[in-house]
């Protein structure tokens, strides 16, 4: 029965259609003309002139791009295994334990997701300046912005995110298995490592993979927590872009697309993974 | 083996050890986002009573509101004018095009409404920028665009760093933010009651007005408030789409810090901007929204 009163009757049902192609094609037409583009042999960035891979070429050899690259992939690395395992233990604790302070914690977890960029761009930019004069002028410590500090901020960013995830997993799954593990003599260490973490774990690997693709995008707070020599990849080709637009961001930017569908499409598989569906 | 018994007793030493572990658990993190997200937050505040010293600096001794002052003066209430104008009309436009498209999607068969979602999820986790710059290309001098308005005779597009390219933008940014939620709104709603609706004898656009549309509310606020907070807050787009001309809030606060160096007057509205998101997900959680 669902079905057929779900059924739409002729005019609706075609513009209802209409509306979906036209969104589809507003999604992707702009993306497909802009690989299309990287791959055209002329100076102008949005006119065809026959097919080349000179503009790739130029993304291979350019120096200044593949240092940022560089800084980028370190960063997202560093920050998604912190993220992981501190917004995996806040899952944990939120979703299957009782404790003081629980009800601040889970709020102070949820405003990084809601607070905007250029909020939190303004709160670590004042923090570390702030902390970097603190220490030099108490205990002479002379620190500058650096990788360090935009890896810091992209953590503060992505545990409530992992957190997030992990948690829609948790909550969807049955506390019994834990408890039977339990009653058959299992450690908490056991019971966690052979019960909970492999259930959790398309949860775990998708707020990873979410961490990561979060870090490697972000362009405000970084552009403001960077110091020289630790330019992330979407920092520089901001910067690129607001000199003009060029063959050569035609081509950073499809491989950035790239990854970013290479790591939407894991993160289905993931969720995917073990019977689970996609929240 | 003895068997034991749960005794009063037993069960509060359990319920304590609970306790603490949890506190364990959650205290890393804890300790992470109070120094480096609850501090950096309380910092703005205190930053938003300050004084800008001559030199560009700023003096922290005497707290005053002359940078909320500042916030009334017709060169800022232009710029939130705008900045609201442009929130508020992306977020209209996206509303018209995620609840036709999202009803499309939460009734078709399970596999292909599947397939329709990971085609949504792209977009969502696709680079911003690279997507925002896309547009640039497309609108540009002799761009596509302007090479099929030209076509079919409507004459070159001009758009590129007017507002409008602005809101395009956004649109194409953050509709994702607003079909997720409601689908899954529109997914979860009881469509017997539509039936009912119908067999009483309610048209079928009194059966939308007064039964769908309804259920479908908490989804349609969630996807506006996701859409509406960025887009109040947006930096990226204005300055791609916008050529930086035309100033928002958030091009705003970059400047008072990059570049005019009056960190009070930034942090005024920042700290502004700050609570007008926090209204915004109280009210988001109120009406039971939780999705995403």
């Amino acid at each position: 029965m669902s079905t057929t009163q779900k059924e739409l009757r002729g005019a609706s049902r075609w513009a209802l259609s209409l509306n979906a192609v036209l969104v589809y094609a507003f999604f992707y037409a702009p993306i497909a003309l802009l690989v299309l583009y990287s791959f055209s042999d002329d100076d102008l960035v949005g006119r065809w002139g026959g097919f080349t891979l000179d503009w790739y070429r130029a993304f291979g050899q350019n120096d200044e791009v593949q240092n940022a690259l560089g800084v980028s992939v370190r960063v997202a690395i560093i920050s998604t295994l912190i993220s992981v395992v501190l917004g995996t233990m806040a899952a944990l604790a939120l979703e299957r334990f009782r404790f003081r302070g629980q009800r601040v914690f889970d709020a102070l977890l949820y405003l990084p997701v809601i607070v905007p960029d250029v909020t939190m761009a303004v709160m670590m930019l004042l923090f570390f300046t702030q902390g970097i004069s603190l220490l030099d002028s108490i205990f002479g410590i002379q620190l500058s912005k650096g990788i360090a500090t935009v890896a810091l901020s992209h953590i503060a960013f992505s545990i409530s995110f992992v957190s997030i995830v992990v948690r829609a997993r948790l909550s969807g799954m049955n506390e019994k298995l834990e408890e039977a593990a339990q009653d058959l003599y299992a450690s908490k260490w056991q019971t966690f490592r052979h019960i909970t973490l492999p259930l959790i774990a398309p949860g775990v690997i998708g707020g990873g993979l979410l961490a990561l693709t979060l870090s490697l995008d972000d362009v405000v707070i970084t552009q403001f927590v960077a110091g020289p020599g630790s330019t992330t990849l979407p920092v520089y080709v901001f910067g690129l872009i607001r000199r003009g637009v060029s063959p050569l961001i035609n081509a950073v930017s499809v491989v950035m697309l790239a990854a970013s569908i290479l790591l939407v499409l894991l993160s289905s598989l993931a969720q995917r993974a073990r019977g689970g569906q996609a929240t | 083996m003895t068997t034991v018994l749960a005794t009063p007793e037993l069960e509060a030493t359990n319920e304590r050890q609970k306790r603490r572990r949890g506190f364990f658990l959650a205290l890393p993190a804890y300790i992470y986002l109070s120094l480096f997200f609850a501090l950096p937050l309380l910092i703005v505040v205190v930053y938003s009573f300050a004084t800008r010293t001559r030199s560009g600096g700023t003096a922290l001794e005497e707290w005053n509101l002359e940078s909320y002052r500042k916030l009334g003066e017709p060169i800022v209430t232009d710029i939130l004018l705008r900045s609201l104008t442009l929130a508020i009309i992306t977020t209209v436009i996206c509303l018209v095009l995620a609840y036709p498209f999202s009803y499309f999607l939460a009734t078709r068969r399970e596999l292909t409404r599947n397939i329709m979602l990971v085609f949504v999820m792209i977009p969502f986790w696709s680079n911003f920028l690279v997507r925002n710059y896309a547009w640039r290309v497309l609108l540009g001098n002799d761009g596509p665009v302007s090479q099929l308005t030209e076509g079919i005779g409507l004459g070159e597009t001009t758009i590129l760093f007017t507002p409008t390219a602005i809101v395009l933008g956004l649109v194409y940014g953050f509709l994702p933010f607003m079909i997720l939620p409601m689908y899954a709104a529109i997914e979860r709603m009881d469509w017997s009651l539509l039936e009912a609706s119908r067999d009483l004898g309610a048209s079928g656009f009194q059966t939308f007005r007064k039964v769908t549309f309804p259920l479908s509310l908490p989804g349609v606020i969630a996807g506006s408030i996701l859409v509406f907070i960025p887009s109040l807050g947006a930096y990226v787009t204005p300055q791609i789409l916008g050529g930086g001309k035309k100033t928002m809030l958030g091009s705003y606060i970059v400047t008072q810090f990059l570049t005019a160096r009056n960190w009070p007057v930034g942090a005024a509205v920042s700290t502004v901007l700050m609570f007008v998101m926090l209204m915004a997900t109280l009210i988001y959680f109120r009406k039971g929204g939780r999705t995403l």
